[in-house]
């Protein structure tokens, strides 16, 4: 047997079998161990969590809509991802650092980077947006899996320090079958290092199923390291919530790494370059449309006594709002200097790249030069030949 | 003759491959069902089973480590990475594995692994999509290294370094992948010009220009320009990267007494760095100036707003031709 002929395997794509508190229609099951951590949520905060999923899903949205018009080279979507990057990035305290992959932009969101910071990666114009120490969140990384050790190394550093701080690491089902991230768990578990391991099981490494990444659970695999693991409703923001503040308390106590599985779904392409028809069916679409992370929020503060329509419209004028934003954005990115590409290669002088940039600024300096009607090509060697010739 | 684009041309290829030799099985990350994020192996798993062409999970290392047994049980592994920037997971497999194991087994063990790699920059990519890794693999004993620049050659050298005994780095020109050209699907691989043979593909008399994979079609522009300039510029594409074909540059070196190398790599430690040493200990006495590489930066591949200052375009290579020929160029005046 190959490991394509698991496609089919139907343990891996079965929603059920994990820890939910509130149900795709809005019911609320009650639970022992994860209530006491979500009991200061009340109605208010609810609504508040609800706002957030409802902004960054808009942003995605904006954002997806920014590429198809040729503002942005690239965009990974988030939709369907949204209670689990909420619910997580809510439980996390502001000294709590996120080391992410390319997808958690509702990760952002909750810390604060600004749309021109968000969106300048995507369009091309820089290899990251934000300043790592202004949001408490690294660089998001393209190399799958390679951040789960940079959280664990942080965590490390932070346990070693006396701080309480922890380190989380976001990344997909796909991630966990690279050495890296199995590497991260013996270290961290190793060393009880403050980390929590966030896995986003959103059924599809572009266009693998999560059968082809693993025979079982994901969050089973946590025990043959050495710790907790978890698998909770990646749709239910409660859920989430309480199960990544169970994780951070541990971590705070001394007592080590969890792994986190939130089963959910990405509802887009894997990026705007993606085709997913080529891989999977409406159907399985259609089934994870009913289980919705949003409209099962609204729906219990609707049984609650919220008035949603007055909720529905104050948020969507906030995310109109923050789509509006970002949109502005892209008016402040400007487009770099071409002598900025030998920044930041060394923090020290470096003799080889000074020469390098000599040599490239002499080069460019032929184009200014150039006659009149020949300095169009100045501005973009490349496109022409013989400019300053 | 078939017209096709270089990524159809190597799905031809490896069906061929495929077709020929039931040992031979192609592995990578979405190779299967979506057909490769390039769609170079479309159609096949359909064509051939899920045993044939195997996605894989999520694991770089893990593809190449299991080559490797698969080799040792006597299969031809097709590993396909699926961009240039993420084949460090599985360095270690490629350069203390792939490539060492033959010499340790004293010849016992063989390594008939080809791995694909598509690779360069100017689509616009985000980061670690847009690398050239090629000088790694070039500088590691035991591995050949190779690049294609056409349909045509694609066609051939994959299912070369498919047939090869020895483990082979395939670098594909992700650039070109859809430029096309004649096929001839009929040519058998022994009438074919051998993997590590280069091709001259302009003549001229003045300077040799020296380059591979997406820089060919560059290097071809820039003799054309050079031309109704009065410069006469002889462009070869190397192919090979390991070993280097160097009777062919060496050749045309003595005849032009000038050499420029261009590669997207940067240039310190980069194939351009080793072909100018070693030209230069063979044709000495033959040349007029010395070699000039025309490369990318010693920077990590910049964003891709940036990347036309960072890649050689055929104004670039010109100022290097006039360097060579000692014509005012962008160094004039400069101390080496
Ligand atoms: C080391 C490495 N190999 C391959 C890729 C190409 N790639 C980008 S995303 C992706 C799938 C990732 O799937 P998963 O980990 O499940 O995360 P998701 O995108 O679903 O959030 C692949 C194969 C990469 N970025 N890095």
């Amino acid at each position: 047997m190959t490991p394509s002929d698991r496609d089919a395997t139907g343990l891996l794509t079965k929603p059920d079998d994990f820890l939910q508190l509130v149900s795709p229609t809005g019911e609320r099951h009650a639970n022992a161990e994860f209530d006491p951590w979500i009991a200061d949520i009340d109605l208010g905060a609810l609504g508040r969590l609800y706002r957030d999923m409802a902004i960054v899903r808009r942003i995605d949205a904006e954002a997806t809509a920014l590429q198809r018009q040729g503002e942005l080279g690239l965009w990974p979507p988030l939709a369907g991802q949204e209670a689990a990057q909420i619910g997580s990035g809510r439980a996390l305290r502001d000294d709590d650092f996120i080391f992410s992959s390319y997808r958690e932009h509702a990760l952002a969101w909750c810390r604060g980077v600004e749309p021109a910071e968000l969106l300048s990666v995507w369009r091309g114009t820089t290899a990251s947006g934000w300043n790592p120490f202004e949001h408490g969140m690294a660089v998001p990384q393209i190399i799958i899996g390679a951040q789960a050790l940079h959280a664990t190394g942080y965590a490390m550093g932070a346990a070693w320090e006396g701080s309480d701080a922890a380190a989380i690491a976001y990344f997909g089902d796909g991630a966990t079958s690279e050495g890296d991230v199995n590497e991260a768990l013996v270290f961290a578990a190793s060393f009880d290092a403050p980390v929590v391991f966030f896995c986003q099981n959103n059924h599809w490494a572009i266009s693998e199923p999560v059968g082809l990444q693993s025979k079982q659970h994901l969050a089973r695999r946590a025990d043959g390291f050495g710790m907790p693991g978890v698998r909770v409703d990646g749709n239910d923001v409660l859920a989430v919530l309480a199960a990544t503040r169970i994780a951070l308390d541990r971590a705070r106590r001394g007592d080590g790494p969890t792994f986190i599985e939130a089963v959910t779904y990405r509802m887009g392409p894997h990026t705007t370059a993606d085709d997913p028809k080529r891989y999977r069916t409406d159907d399985e679409l259609d089934e994870w449309r009913a289980r919705d992370p949003l409209s099962r929020v609204l729906a219990l503060l609707e049984a609650s006594g919220v008035d949603i329509a007055g909720l529905e419209r104050e948020v969507g004028a906030e995310a109109d709002r923050a789509a509006a934003e970002l949109r502005a954005a892209l008016t402040t990115i400007t487009e770099p200097e071409p002598m900025t590409v030998f920044d930041h290669v060394y923090a020290e002088p470096n003799s080889h790249i000074e020469r390098q940039r000599d040599h490239y600024s002499r080069y460019l300096a032929m184009f200014a030069d150039a006659p009149a009607e020949r300095s169009a090509d100045a501005a973009a060697p490349g496109t022409t030949g013989g400019g300053a010739r | 003759m078939t017209t096709l684009t270089l990524a159809k041309a190597l799905n031809a290829g490896l069906r061929r491959a495929l077709d020929d030799d039931d040992k031979v099985v192609l592995m990578g990350e979405d190779i299967g069902t979506l057909g490769g994020v390039f769609r170079v192996t479309d159609g096949l798993k359909a064509e051939f089973g899920a045993k044939r062409v195997v996605d894989t999970p999520l694991s770089e290392a893990g593809i190449v480590g299991t080559a490797v047994g698969l080799a040792y049980r006597g299969f031809r592994p097709v590993i396909e990475i699926q961009f240039d920037g993420f084949i460090y997971p599985g360095f270690d497999q490629i350069v203390a594995q792939v490539a060492k194991l033959h010499y340790r087994s004293r010849g016992n063990v063989r390594m008939p692994i080809t791995i694909r790699v598509p690779f360069g920059g100017g689509i616009g990519a985000a980061e670690h999509h847009s690398e050239s890794p090629e000088a790694y693999f070039a500088h590691t004993a035991g591995l050949r290294v190779v690049a294609c620049s056409n349909p045509a050659d694609a066609y051939v050298m994959i299912r070369q370094a498919i047939a090869s005994d020895d483990p082979v780095l395939f670098f594909e020109p992700k650039r070109r992948y859809h430029v096309k050209g004649e096929v001839d699907e009929t040519a058998s691989l022994a009438d074919a010009r051998p993997m590590g043979v280069a091709t001259t593909v302009a003549t001229g008399s003045d300077v040799t220009l020296v380059t591979y994979g997406p820089l060919v079609q560059t290097a071809r522009d820039a003799a054309v320009a050079a031309a109704e300039d009065g410069v006469s510029i002889e462009v070869i594409d190397l192919r090979s990267l390991a070993p280097v074909d160097y009777a062919t540059v060496e050749a045309s070196v003595r005849r032009t007494g000038r050499l420029v190398i261009t590669h997207e790599a940067g240039q310190q430690g980069g194939v351009g760095a080793e072909l100018a040493a070693s030209i230069t200990e063979r044709c000495f006495e033959f040349l007029e100036a010395a070699p000039v590489r025309v490369t990318g930066h010693d920077i990590p591949y910049p964003p891709a707003k940036l990347e036309r200052h960072h890649l050689p375009d055929l104004d670039r290579i010109l100022d290097g031709v006039d360097r060579v020929l000692r014509r005012p160029n962008s160094l004039s005046g400069v101390e080496a």
